[in-house]
């Protein structure tokens, strides 16, 4: 791990705010990631905790108005993304940031050839030609697997079954050699078996093209497997943060002790089953402090009331829980 | 393959509907209380003519006997005579189905012309004073009755600035396209709030698709998602729209050809009603209704050019 | 369920229920109001007879005394234009409504019951689509003459369908929801589950639909009436009096135009209240006709 490198992608203090009918949430509320090149970081949480909105959030793909970016900053090699202009920032989501999103039986535009959808943003960012664009199309997809490309790039999403259909998109998303993939949820779609060829997919892609990788999903065993760094999100915030070794080896927040032992066969962790007591946390009325303290086993009555921000526990591990003794403590 | 059998099904399932409209037809002279050659010739009758006229329409024979061979007539392309033209129904018809065609096809262009810049504004602006203009516009435009539309352009391009034509059908394409300008514009603007519409609703649907999402992800910008990603998928429901509505559309036409003296099916139709000209009227019923499920037909066979999985379901 | 909550509120809930109301809502009903009342009182606010011709003052253009002109028998146009909201409102207004309810009420049974009674209903619903109703109502006005009553009858066989096949979608789902079970398993009679339970959550489509429908009816009625084949002169009904300035439309602009107007108000009018019930009831607007 060349940890001295600056990070590729670094997210300082982002907030993003949806405006529903009853007030204002916020669905990002003071996010700090940082991914190196060549990294994997997985961003692990419940569905509701942000971890979309937070992908989304990098693209600036967010839908305003409802939504909107209101703090942060959104650092992609040195720049703050949050500052480009709408053009310049279409630049960037076609050539250097690509997501691979949740559903791929809806991720392609039914009435347009496959193909003509892979190689639009080389079309569109690169100027490629029609005869150049094909071939590429067809170069990508044997990349990603797809069997006899040559006759399959000119087919219809509605001929190709879900496996093949987000490889297409992992295809589409690696049009132009990305230096960051953002996936959201890439295998939650999908059948178990296709699960693991579609994951081993984005890792030997990435082997191959030393891209930096964030990975959501809500799978603590897939972020286990593929990721160096993992984050839990928790309301909007990032709960801890950590590689992976050390989070699964010595978790330091309470919401991630019981992440973990809410899944069943997890390695290092409780035989026995214990869900997480008490309601998913209701965003438009949450306490000043930690958003997780109502359901916590360890909280004091301070843990509601101020914030807590992440604070550093031992290199690279950061927690923002104020009893992290508490959890060594139970865990021994 | 498919698409012959496909078109094949959809003939097999209008021939129960033709039968509808056939015996509806039948049945415009056969309902009409007291005797219809009377009521026809008004005054001119004598009592020779009379039972001349009954024996040539076969009204000695019984209904069903007569229904039949209206059928079979009608099969071959024979839809009886005008007692007071003289002429063939099939003839009187046959020449004005041409221009009320035309009438309608440039209607429905202009219309397209009109509704479609509209509407992508009104979706790219969705919830902003654009959108709630175009909307609000498109209800007023809703209430305008097309005779009272047409007066006013009348009034406005043919009386005030001259510039069109308030009349007649005109010599050559050209000359159509100059002569029923107005006509069609009548047309388009009765019709293109009902387009608007339907078009705005169901790009905003397109609009919240994932693929969408994915295009944006792309780096793409919202001319090229709108133009290369949302028009075509929302055609399909548009086209059902523009289909279900053809008979307002007829009905459109008939009011516009009346108003500007387009000799077409229209304005025959008005003045056979007023004459009481049976067998025309039974000729248009069903050229009405043959030119209805004709479209109807054509726009589920566009389905399958817009979109491939149609032929799959 | 606002619609019925409108019905039955005390009338502070009535102002409560006005408040939620989307502006377009408001202005529609307000506009349609004063449209209804100008109607029913149309003796107090006209400020001529109708019918009465006064051949000095044949031709007038708009002034003081006649807001809309006199037309060519010095009839008062703007008595006749308020006239004919008794004519051209009510007409609408029962060849929308009265299909409507037993449209839905057919729709309802067949989506309640499914079956034989609701394939049955599926393949005339499928026929009515595919049939061009212009055809039919020319068929009718040929068989019993120009007139209103051919209107009633062609319209009354066909404008069903559409509310039969909101209902009956609405219906299917409608009928698997709990509080249906719940009312089946207290033993009420069927006809009560139906219309007193899943009436009131089946109805919204077919509300929205019909301001939409109502405009069409409008400008139906006027259309024939413009061909003179609906209502005759001297009626005054809107469409019929354009018809009747359509000779004088160069020198008289008044005599087409304004009663014309009176067709957009009234149209207009309803396709707001149209909107704003989509909005407060929660559904998209119906752009299908």
């Amino acid at each position: 791990m060349n940890s001295n490198n600056n990070p590729l992608l670094e997210v300082r203090g982002l907030v993003t705010e949806f405006s529903l009918e009853h007030g204002v949430i916020a669905a990002n509320a003071d996010v700090h990631i940082r991914v190196r090149a060549g990294e994997t970081l997985g961003i692990v949480g419940e569905s509701g905790s942000g971890k979309s909105v937070l992908c989304r959030a990098i693209l600036r793909l967010i839908p305003s108005p409802p939504g909107l970016i209101s703090a942060g900053e959104v650092l992609f090699d040195g720049t703050d993304l949050l500052a480009l202009s709408e053009a310049e920032m279409r630049r960037v989501r076609g050539t250097r940031i690509k997501m691979v999103f949740q559903n791929p039986m809806t991720s392609l535009n039914p009435v347009r050839r496959i193909g003509d959808q892979i190689t639009e943003g080389l079309s569109v960012h690169y100027g490629m030609g029609k005869a150049e664009a094909r071939a590429e199309g067809v170069e990508l997809l044997r990349r990603v697997g797809i069997p006899s490309p040559e006759t399959r790039v000119r087919e219809y999403p509605h001929q190709w079954s879900g496996g093949m259909l987000q490889r297409a998109v992992i295809a589409m998303a690696m049009a132009g050699e990305p230096q960051l993939l953002l996936a959201d949820e890439p295998t939650t779609a999908l059948d178990v078996t296709i699960q693991d060829q579609i994951l081993a997919l984005l890792l030997e892609l990435q082997e191959r093209t030393h891209m930096a990788m964030l990975l959501v999903s809500h799978d603590l065993a897939v972020v286990a497997e593929t990721c160096d760094q993992v984050a839990v999100m928790y309301a909007g915030r990032i709960m801890e943060s950590a590689s992976t070794k050390a989070l699964f080896e010595a978790p330091m927040h309470p919401y991630t002790v019981g992440l973990m032992n809410s899944i069943p066969d997890m390695a290092g962790t409780a035989a026995r089953l214990v869900p997480i007591p008490g309601q998913p946390p209701d965003l438009l009325h949450l306490a000043p402090g930690c958003p997780f303290a109502p359901r916590c086993v360890h909280a004091s009555p301070d843990c509601a009331e101020t914030p807590i921000a992440l604070s550093e526990i031992a290199p690279g591990h950061h927690t923002a829980c104020l009893h992290p003794e508490r959890i060594s403590a139970g865990a021994s | 393959m498919q698409f012959l059998a496909y078109i094949l099904s959809r003939l097999v399932q209008m021939v129960p509907v033709l039968f509808l409209v056939v015996l509806i037809a039948f049945l415009a002279m056969e309902l009409v209380p007291g005797d219809p050659i009377m009521l026809m010739l008004g005054g001119r009758a004598n009592e020779t003519m009379l039972a001349a006229l009954h024996a040539e329409f076969g009204l000695d024979r019984p209904a069903v006997t007569r229904f039949f061979s209206f059928i079979v007539n009608a099969l071959q392309g024979d839809l009886g005579t005008s007692i007071i033209q003289r002429q063939p129904v099939s003839v009187i018809v046959g020449e004005r189905i041409e221009k009320t065609v035309f009438v309608i096809v440039y209607g429905a262009v202009l219309a397209v012309l009109v509704a479609l810049p509209l509407a992508v504004i009104a979706a790219m602006k969705h919830d902003r004073p654009v959108d709630h203009a175009i909307r609000i516009g498109g209800m007023v435009g809703m209430s305008m009755p097309p005779f009272w539309l047409a007066l006013l352009l009348i009034l406005l391009f043919g009386l005030g600035l001259g510039w069109f034509p308030i009349g007649g059908y005109g010599e050559g394409f050209f000359g159509h396209l100059w002569h029923l300008f107005l006509p069609g514009l009548t047309i388009a603007l009765f019709l293109s709030p009902i387009l608007v519409a339907s078009l705005r609703a169901a790009m905003l649907d397109v609009m919240g698709e994932d693929y969408i999402e994915v295009a944006r992800s792309k780096g793409l910008s919202p001319r090229r998602i709108m133009f290369k990603h949302v028009l075509r998928n929302a055609l399909i429901p548009a086209i059902t729209v523009l289909s279900i509505n053809i008979g307002w559309l007829l009905s459109g036409a008939v009011i516009v050809e009346y108003v500007f003296s387009i000799p077409g099916m229209g304005s025959l139709l008005v003045r056979s009603v007023g004459s009481r000209d049976y067998p025309v009227i039974q000729g248009l019923t069903v050229v009405f209704a043959l030119f209805v499920m004709l479209t109807n037909l054509a726009a589920d066979l566009s389905y399958m050019l817009v979109d491939r999985r149609v032929l799959r379901k | 369920m606002p619609a019925q909550a409108i019905l039955v509120a005390a009338p502070g809930a009535v102002l409560r229920e006005i408040g939620r109301w989307s502006i377009t809502l408001k202005i529609g009903s307000l506009m349609l109001l004063v449209i209804v009342l100008a109607g029913i009182f149309a003796p107090v606010v006209a400020p001529f007879d109708p019918y009465f011709q006064d051949y000095d003052r044949v031709l007038l253009p708009p002034n003081g005394t006649h807001l809309f002109g006199t037309d060519q028998l010095g009839r008062d146009l703007f008595s006749r234009v308020i006239y004919g909201i008794r004519i051209d409102l009510v007409v609408g207004f029962i060849i929308t409504f009265v299909p409507m309810i037993y449209g839905v009420a057919i729709g309802a049974l067949a989506g309640y019951y499914g079956g034989v009674l609701d394939g049955v209903l599926m393949r005339l619903l499928d026929t009515a689509i595919a049939f061009p109703f212009l055809v039919l109502i020319i068929v009718v006005i040929a068989i019993l003459g120009p007139g209103v009553h051919s209107i009633y009858i062609a319209v009354f066989l066909v404008a069903w369908t559409m509310y039969a096949r909101l209902a009956r979608a609405e219906m299917l789902v409608e009928r698997s929801k709990d509080y249906m079970l719940a009312a089946k398993t207290l033993g009420y009679p069927t006809s009560r589950i139906i219309f007193r339970h899943a009436l009131p959550n089946i109805i919204g489509s077919s509300v929205v639909f019909s301001m939409a429908d109502f405009v069409l009816n409008i400008l139906l009625l006027s259309g024939l009436s413009f061909l003179g084949l609906g209502i005759q002169p001297p009626e005054p009904e809107w469409g019929a009096m354009v018809a009747e300035g359509r000779d004088f439309i160069f020198e008289n602009w008044w005599i087409c135009t304004l009663p014309g107007l009176a067709i957009v108000v009234a149209g207009t009018s309803l396709s707001l209240i149209g909107d704003g019930l989509a909005r407060r009831l929660g559904q998209r607007h119906q752009a299908i006709l």
